[in-house]
């Protein structure tokens, strides 16, 4: 089915569309690489009188190194853009392997990162490992820009503290201490994962400060936060065998409903199962800064 | 503001300059085959999962089924009717056909083009590489061994143009 009737705008600066969102208020949307947009627009289950396409916006655009070594991503940028892209590959390689597992590639070659977050479908693979690594975003409003952690902009389910008239600008992953290493692993039967787990390792004395976010699960990443504090500073092999044993439990009490993807209980088990092959795939890769 | 603008989209089409007079709501597809009478890209998910309407612009797969065709605008946009003649077929229609990788052809121009556009960022890619690049391109027939096949055919040949140049 086509969408309903509506008119495209397409300003080229963030101040313009800004502009034109404040001006259409709930009848205006934010437009990116549409592949979710426009699923529901098709479907008229959502449908506004004015598109305002941001990717005319070059503002928007590309990828460039913060000076504490960490990112700084466009919100336009692409899930193909950022699996390929030298400085993510250099400096997130995990990141970068997210990305090339998000969807297929026309999703990707399409899909926007700032699309993805503000979408805040729970399906999602990008959240949980941002989370992790404390990304934060910038986004920028009638009185201005404001800055605010990922997880903190995550609401729920289709939910997130982004004002109507708001646009992301972009996200910023702060640098890492030397050493630090980060894995990912998500598992579903249909489009979309079931359950995604990040898993992120500073070094810490003898072994590591782990952070292990869950995604896709329920409304918003969820910290594993026992098991983090059962495994901080353990030498590896130690840090994987509490993580072996304690993982059941601790998947035991992220929330969790049945649904076409899976019992709860199957689902919890799936975070049993990638926390762990997380984990590895974390200590297994390169250190992520020098 | 309650008119809706009819706009003027001009790109390159299977490398020709092309334009259509369009709503902003139209999508690629729909432009595709009705206004310019190319068949190739079928609409069928109509979700962006299963890559049968495929097409690709500026070399890259999309879902012309889940893409604006005011988007377009000032892009190149292959779809197979670009691809190939029937006298001197694209070497990855050959492949496809010496392999018979298809059945009933429905996601056949889809899975083409997606293939050019893998070889070209990668002209030897593995066996790996080609199944991860493919996912979303669905054969109901279940043909997907013979597909594989004619674009490891493909990757074979390649890499020994990446060897002897
Ligand atoms: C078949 C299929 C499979 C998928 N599989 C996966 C998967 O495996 N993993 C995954 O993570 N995702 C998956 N997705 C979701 C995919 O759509 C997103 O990952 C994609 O990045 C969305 O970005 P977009 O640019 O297309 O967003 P759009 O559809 O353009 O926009 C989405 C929402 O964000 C708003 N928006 C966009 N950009 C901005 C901005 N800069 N500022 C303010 N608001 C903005 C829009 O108003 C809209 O509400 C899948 C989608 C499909 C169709
Ligand atoms: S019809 Fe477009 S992806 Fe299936």
């Amino acid at each position: 089915m086509l969408p309903r009737r509506f008119n495209l705008h397409r300003p080229d600066r963030i101040e313009d569309a800004v502009a034109l969102l404040a001006e259409h208020g709930d009848d205006a949307s934010p437009y990116a690489g549409g592949t979710e947009l426009l699923i529901a627009m098709k479907a008229r289950v959502l449908s506004y009188a004015h598109i305002v396409d941001l990717k005319g916006i070059a503002a928007l655009r590309g990828v460039s190194a913060r000076s504490d070594g960490g990112l700084i991503i466009g919100a336009l940028t692409t899930h193909h853009e950022l699996a390929n892209h030298s400085l993510v590959l250099e400096r997130l390689p995990a990141y970068a392997l997210l990305s090339a597992n998000v969807a297929n590639i026309r999703v990707r070659a399409a899909g926007t990162l700032g699309g993805n977050l503000c979408f805040a479908e729970p399906h999602a693979d990008p959240p949980a490992m941002l989370c992790a690594l404390n990304a934060e975003l910038v986004l920028a409003g009638p009185g201005g820009e404001r800055r605010m952690l990922l997880a903190e902009f995550i609401l729920g389910e289709l939910s997130t503290a982004r004002a109507t008239g708001e646009v992301l600008v972009r996200i910023e992953v702060p640098g890492l201490p030397a050493g630090t290493r980060a894995g990912y692993r998500a598992f579903g039967h249909l489009e979309r994962p079931a359950v995604g787990v990040a898993a992120v390792a500073l070094p810490l004395g003898k072994g590591f400060d782990w952070r292990l976010r869950v995604g896709s699960i329920c409304g918003r990443p969820t910290a594993l936060a026992g098991l983090e504090k059962a495994m901080r500073g353990l030498p590896e092999a130690d840090a994987l065998a509490v993580l072996a044993e304690g993982a059941e439990q601790a998947a035991a009490a992220v929330e969790a409903d049945d649904d076409i993807r899976g019992s709860a209980e199957y689902k919890r088990h799936l975070v049993g199962v990638l926390a762990r092959r997380a984990a590895r795939a974390a200590l297994g890769m390169e250190a992520l800064a020098a | 503001m309650n008119d809706i603008a009819v706009m003027d989209v001009t790109f390159t089409l299977n490398n020709e300059p092309a334009s259509a007079r369009i709503e902003p709501r139209e999508l690629l597809i729909d432009v595709l085959r009705e206004n310019f009478g190319l068949r190739g890209a079928k609409r069928s998910c109509d979700l962006g999962v299963c890559g049968a309407c495929t097409v690709l612009v500026d070399g890259l797969p999309v879902s012309s089924c889940s893409t604006l065709a005011a988007d377009v605008a000032g892009r190149s946009v292959l779809t197979i009717e670009g691809l190939g003649t029937p006298q001197a077929l694209d070497p990855v229609q050959q492949a496809f056909i010496e392999h018979g990788a298809m059945q009933c052809g429905f996601c056949t121009p889809g899975m083409v083009l997606a293939v050019k556009s893998l070889l070209a960022a990668e002209p030897s890619p593995t066996e790996e590489q080609v199944r991860h690049y493919l996912r979303g391109n669905i054969c109901r027939c279940t043909g997907y061994v013979k597909i594989i096949e004619a674009v490891m055919d493909l990757a074979k040949r390649g890499a020994r143009l990446k060897t002897n140049p």
